[in-house]
């Protein structure tokens, strides 16, 4: 780990001039995955940036239905906040399904939005990572690890977007706050995230000073439907295999309107907007929501390791819909 | 079989329910382990690792990291001190220029604190001559060869009879593939040492299973007299066979402490430990069994396949149990091993018993389906009174009786055929069995016992507690055979300064050591019986060695046995398999502790559960180094994983495997727990994992295949083609 | 180097530290306080837990500056004995639940923590969060003690510890 400058800030601008003026800051709030990456060797900043000062931990539920996040909200305090739970369950259970207690401690709903891929090269100096190390090659896409994106995935990068939040965020229309070198901006959490691409090294939209204020999610009544199912390779404190988040609108035996997300499976939450298409305004059946995923799985490009993430996938869609809608 | 102890003394000590001695330090964090050991003047060292499989280190530029504020010294190949014996490559730190794995220590660096010691390991710069690689065991491999023998008792390939000729005569067949992947120990302590020299004398704090036999490496290592080195390892927080040959970090902080001048410490990372700490190697398996339509066994085949690195001799012998669980007139067992440019695997809890059984213990379930019986039945039909092996009787079995406690304590009789669906038609419920077995060894050790002029007790030995309760063990044995209060009776161990002991390890530590501590307070017994019971004022002592009584020739075959019950439910939709309960039931001979016996006993299936569902190594073959190198890619198994375990035994003393009628409990636990799980989740599904861990993508995969069975069988009923 | 102000265990230490330090190595080698330990470093063990204002933490991956930035009270399993053995250390003894006893520390200090949360009805993914103050059942301290790694496989004589001085 080299030596670092060590900042904190108590306004919002105070940080971002700070990250601003300093190409080689970042910033730091429960530093969960930041000391990781200092520690493997896979980050050198120069000065951190700790935003823990900042006024951004309130969660405030509006009388619109909405729910206002501050950004250093701790991933324990917002899945046991009580409105989060009665309104948008399937946050709480995406927090809940992840990492440990001590790391949902710490860990902030910033921080859980930016955290970066755990895919075995990436976390590995002496192996070629195109988003560790620009051009130089990425030792994933061909190799056999089962640990690569089934979509979304680019010559440059197959790495798997590690958050549960995410998946759930962006299953509830979450918009992202942040403040930038030129002002406050607004960005859907579904746009958040990038495809790699040829620019792997960036993992979001975010340029070097942009610091996420918070997280607003818009009424969304039929939130109150929805379900978080993640399957690991433990039975707690595993990343995604598969997750899957999605809310339901019934109307009679109809979907009337559904969101749908995967983890686990893409270099981005992959927000399963074809599979969506399929279901809006068709019944709740089993077969129905099998056609779903399989729509949107068609696209999956496999190897012989993550071959089986796709039959996991479609069936823990199918089982988690019926379950949203009360048919399990 | 089962013999009756008489014990002359006595105090109830042996069998009674104690907790730990060290209890309280270890709930406090006023226990001390090797790296919480401060000593003033203390530098600290870290590793540079080798970035290739295989070739040489041609240069090794520290330039960059000796410039780096507090750097005191960087150690490699052409700046160290030559060691004295340099024939175990893996401890003979920076000898030779030839790299053989990745990962392999080619230089270090000495510094004023870890934080500088690692960012300044990185800036050493090294040159090498790459030369091509393999790290992929391949049962076609053209270099295949054969295990090497371990004596006349254990040579690595058996046969009796004609096994090719029964098979292909018998009724009933299974011939099935399994595999293991390599595991790693991952004791929650990572390897470290604390080391320094004084007057010529080396002292060091050690990450051991045996400071004795760790003593005397060192002393070969530098060719210094055994009396000038001293190794202390008050606490260990786990070993599980990774701490038991010394490993790297132990030479390389005694040269660093040399080189530097001053006491220094080195503690691996928990990325290093999956190099340089051992691993279990991984096995291919193949076991062919023959049966008449009763389940009898006529023909036994079991070979395996395993590796080993360039710089390792270790062979793990996964066939090795197959020679005694089960009577059959035709038997052979074989090991083939494959040398590769990988870290060199070791001893791990139970070698060859833990990986060997899942194969053998899947195969009896298959046959047990194949025939239409009972899996409880069928084992109890191959039961054996004589070693097959050996034709020896066994000194005590009691297979039988676990299989039969077990199946009543479990509820196996309702056990369901179809399964039990999970609620709301997610899934099923399975049962299934296994057998356990581990050999019993003793190795030499020698004690101290000591009374003072008020009967108080003192036991010296070099033996270790690396959380097996040693402490309380001894001297509950040195209690009951003094025939005094326990509380009269304090126990040294952890310091190769006491009279030397083996290591904690292969289920051996306890019945050896407390060997020793019975014949040691026996010569004092007798010293105070010819004294008339009269304490002199300094009070007496006496010593024990036990090389002679256990250089006697066996009359019996020594082994522990046990019976595993697991209940799993399968989520056919996520393909989660969690474990809902699992039983043990063994035969471990007398228990001199309870409490501490269950907790290992309960340890070991727990670690079983681990291994059958969680646990994977993974190595890149382009690169030559696992992925799953840190406890979130190599997944060991949390609290949530591990349901209700149960352990228990049956009565049993057995005076031919130790003077207190115990064996060693260490190891035994892990053996089966994993072809439980898999017979379990076979009974809920029909799917057959031959491939370890149980995840979602093996059960995926035993799910296709169990289709394609079922298509073929429905062709072949039809009379077509296949 | 930077100079903190560190409260530990009720008591304020003036330290010089090294501005990479973890809060774990701040402990272990400023403090003495060698009770939690370095397990992996990366917090995948929970062998270094500790408590900050109460919440249980990795403290391998925190760092000492910024808990004294934040003027945080740090507990260590040290700590937790200053009034006499705390309940759980005696339940622990009482069920044998450890071997090595290397991860006890970070055990006791994430068992104390978690005893706490279930108190304010925190919710855990093992009853969801639908559920209003689940019972402490035997699978629900299971899933919120899942961030504590135990190797010599004690986690059975762990909950029953746990269950034993749970309310």
């Amino acid at each position: 780990m080299k030596p670092f400058a060590y900042e904190r800030p108590s306004s919002v601008p105070e940080a971002v001039t700070l990250v601003a003026e300093e190409p080689g800051a970042v910033y730091v709030a429960g530093g969960t995955n930041l000391l990781d990456h200092l520690k493997l060797g896979i980050a050198a900043p120069r000065l951190l940036v700790d935003v823990t000062g900042l006024p951004l931990n309130a969660v405030e539920a509006l009388p619109d239905g909405g729910i206002r996040i501050g950004a250093n909200v701790r991933n324990a305090d917002l899945a046991a906040h009580p409105e989060v739970r009665r309104r948008r369950p399937v946050v709480s259970q995406a927090l809940l399904a992840g990492a440990s207690p001590q790391l949902r401690n710490m860990a902030t709903v910033a921080g859980n939005l930016v955290q970066r891929t755990r895919c075995p090269y990436f976390q590995n100096p002496a192996t070629p990572c195109n988003k560790r190390q620009p051009g130089s090659g990425c030792a994933a896409a061909a190799s056999r690890t089962e640990h690569r994106a089934l979509m979304g995935a680019s010559e440059s990068c197959v790495a798997v977007h590690p958050s549960d939040l995410a998946v759930a965020l962006c299953a509830v229309d979450a918009v992202v706050c942040v403040q930038g070198r030129f002002g406050p901006r607004r960005i859907p959490v579904t746009a958040l995230h990038r495809l790699p691409g040829a620019h792997p090294e960036r993992d979001t939209v975010l340029d070097h000073a942009d610091l996420i204020t918070g997280v607003e999610l818009p009424p969304l009544p039929m939130a109150t439907r929805s379900r978080y199912r993640k399957v690991g390779d433990r039975a707690s404190f595993s990343f995604a295999l598969v997750s899957v988040a999605v809310v339901v609108d019934l109307e009679g035996d109809a979907v009337r309107d559904t969101r749908i997300v995967f983890g686990g499976l893409a270099t981005k939450p992959w927000r399963a907007r074809r599979a969506e298409a399929v279901l809006r305004g068709g019944p709740v059946t089993a077969d129905r929501f099998a056609a779903a995923a399989l729509t949107e799985l068609s696209d999956a490009r496999t190897v012989e390791a993550n071959a089986y993430k796709v039959p996991l996938a479609r069936d823990t869609l199918v089982a988690t819909l019926l379950d949203a809608c009360g048919r399990a | 079989m089962t013999q009756a102890v008489v014990r002359e003394a006595g105090s109830g000590a042996l069998g009674a329910a104690v907790p730990r001695r060290e209890a309280p330090d270890k709930v406090t964090g006023r226990a001390r382990y090797t790296g919480d050991v401060a000593l003033p003047g203390l530098a600290y060292v870290a590793v540079v690792p080798a970035a290739i499989a295989h070739g040489r280190v041609t240069a090794v530029r520290p330039e960059r990291a000796l410039a780096h504020a507090g750097v005191l010294a960087v150690i490699h190949g052409g700046a160290c001190p030559r060691l004295h014996q340099t024939s175990d490559a893996d401890l003979a730190v920076f000898q030779s220029s030839s790299v053989t794995y990745l990962g392999q220590f080619v230089a270090a660096v000495v510094a004023e604190s870890p934080q500088i010691a690692r960012e300044a390991a990185r800036m050493v710069e090294v040159d090498y001559a790459v030369a091509p690689h393999r790290v992929e065991l391949d049962t076609a491999a053209a270099d295949l060869h054969r295990s090497p023998d371990r004596g006349p008792h254990f040579p690595t390939d058996c046969s009796h009879g004609d096994v090719e000729a029964a098979l292909s005569h018998a009724p009933v067949r299974v011939d099935a593939t399994y595999t293991t992947p390599p595991y790693h120990h991952h004791a929650l302590e990572p390897h470290g040492t604390v080391a320094y020299w004084q007057a010529g004398g080396l002292t060091v704090h050690e990450t051991t299973q045996g400071p004795s036999g760790t003593r005397d490496i060192l002393a070969r290592l530098f060719g210094i007299s055994p009396d000038r080195v001293r190794v202390i390892a008050r606490h260990v927080g786990g070993g599980f066979g990774s701490k038991a040959a010394p490993k790297a970090q132990l030479a390389l902080a005694a040269v660093a402490a040399q080189v530097a001048g001053r006491p220094v410490k080195t503690v691996l990372t928990r990325e290093q430990l999956s190099v340089v700490a051992g691993y279990r190697t991984p096995t291919i398996q193949r076991v062919r069994l023959g049966a008449e339509a009763d389940g009898r066994l006529s023909a036994v085949s079991h070979v395996a396949y395993e590796q080993t690195s360039m710089t390792s001799d270790h062979a793990e012998y996964a066939a090795a149990p197959t020679r005694t669980m089960y009577a059959a007139p035709h038997r052979e067992t074989r090991h083939w091993r494959e040398r590769l440019h990988v870290p060199s695997p070791t001893w791990m809890r139970a070698p060859g018993e833990c990986p060997g059984m899942f194969a053998l213990e899947s195969a009896m379930d298959e046959l047990a389906h194949a025939c239409g019986i009972d899996p409880v039945e069928l084992r109890l039909r191959n039961d054996t009174a004589n070693d097959p092996h050996s034709g020896l009787p066994f000194s005590s079995r009691n297979l039988a009786a676990c299989l039969r406690t077990g199946a009543e304590r479990f509820g196996w009789a309702e056990r369901e055929s179809p399964p039990a669906q999970l609620a709301g038609g997610r899934g099923f419920v399975g049962m299934g069995v296994a057998a356990s077995t581990i050999p019993q060894y003793r190795f030499p050790s020698r004690a101290n016992a000591q009374v003072d002029g008020r009967g108080r007790v003192t036991v010296r030995i070099a033996a270790v507690d690396i959380g097996t309760g040693a402490r309380t063990a001894l001297a509950q044995i040195a209690a009951d055979t003094l025939g005094v209060g326990l509380d009269l009776v304090a126990v040294e161990v952890g310091d190769s300064a006491l009279p030397s002991a083996s290591w904690a390890g292969r289920s051996s530590g306890t019945t050896s050591w407390g060997t020793a501590v019975v014949r040691a307070c026996e010569a004092l017994r007798a010293e105070m019986a010819r004294r008339g019971g009269a304490l002199p004022s300094g009070g007496l002592e006496a010593a024990s060695d036990t090389l002679d009584e256990l250089a006697a020739p066996r009359t019996h075959s020594q082994h522990a046995f046990g019976a595993q019950f697991a209940e799993v439910a399968v989520d056919t939709v996520t393909r989660e398999v969690r474990v809902s309960r699992l039983l043990g039931v063994f035969a471990i001979g007398r228990v001199i502790n309870p409490v501490t016996v269950r907790s290992q006993l309960i340890g070991g299936m727990t670690m079983g559960v681990s291994m059958a569902l969680c646990e994977e190594g993974v190595l890149d073959p382009r690169y030559g180094h696992f992925h799953t190198r840190d406890l979130a890619a190599y997944r060991v198994a949390t609290f949530a994983d591990v349901p209700e375990v149960e352990a228990c035994w049956v009565d049993e003393e057995d005076v031919d495997t130790s003077p207190m009628g115990a064996k060693g409990v260490g190891e035994i636990g892990i053996v089966g727990t994993a072809a439980a799980v898999a017979n379990a989740v076979h009974h809920a599904t029909g799917w057959r994992v031959r491939d370890l861990p149980i995840n979602a993508r093996h059960l995926v995969e035993a799910e296709a295949a169990a289709g394609r069975e079922a298509a073929e069988g429905d062709r072949a009923a039809a009379g077509e083609p296949g | 180097m930077e100079n903190i102000t560190l409260d530990v265990n009720g008591e304020r230490h003036f330290l010089t530290v090294d501005i990479r330090m973890s809060l774990l190595d701040a402990l272990r080698d400023s403090l003495g306080l060698t009770g939690a330990k370095a397990g992996c470093e990366r917090g995948h063990c929970g062998c270094c837990t500790v408590l900050v204002d109460g919440r249980r933490v990795y403290s391998c991956l925190t760092l000492a500056v910024a808990v004294a930035g934040a003027g945080a009270r740090v507990v260590t399993v040290e700590g937790l004995s200053r009034a006499g053995p705390h309940r759980l250390q005696k339940a622990f003894i009482a069920r044998d639940a450890f071997q090595c006893g290397f991860c006890t520390p970070g055990q006791l200090c994430s068992a104390v923590a978690m005893l706490d949360e279930a108190s304010r009805e925190r919710p855990s993914s093992a009853s969801g969060p639908s559920s209003e103050g689940p019972a402490l059942t035997e699978t629900e301290v299971r899933e919120r003690m899942s961030g504590n790694l135990c190797r010599c496989g004690a986690y059975q004589n762990i909950v029953a510890a746990i269950m034993d001085v749970a309310p």
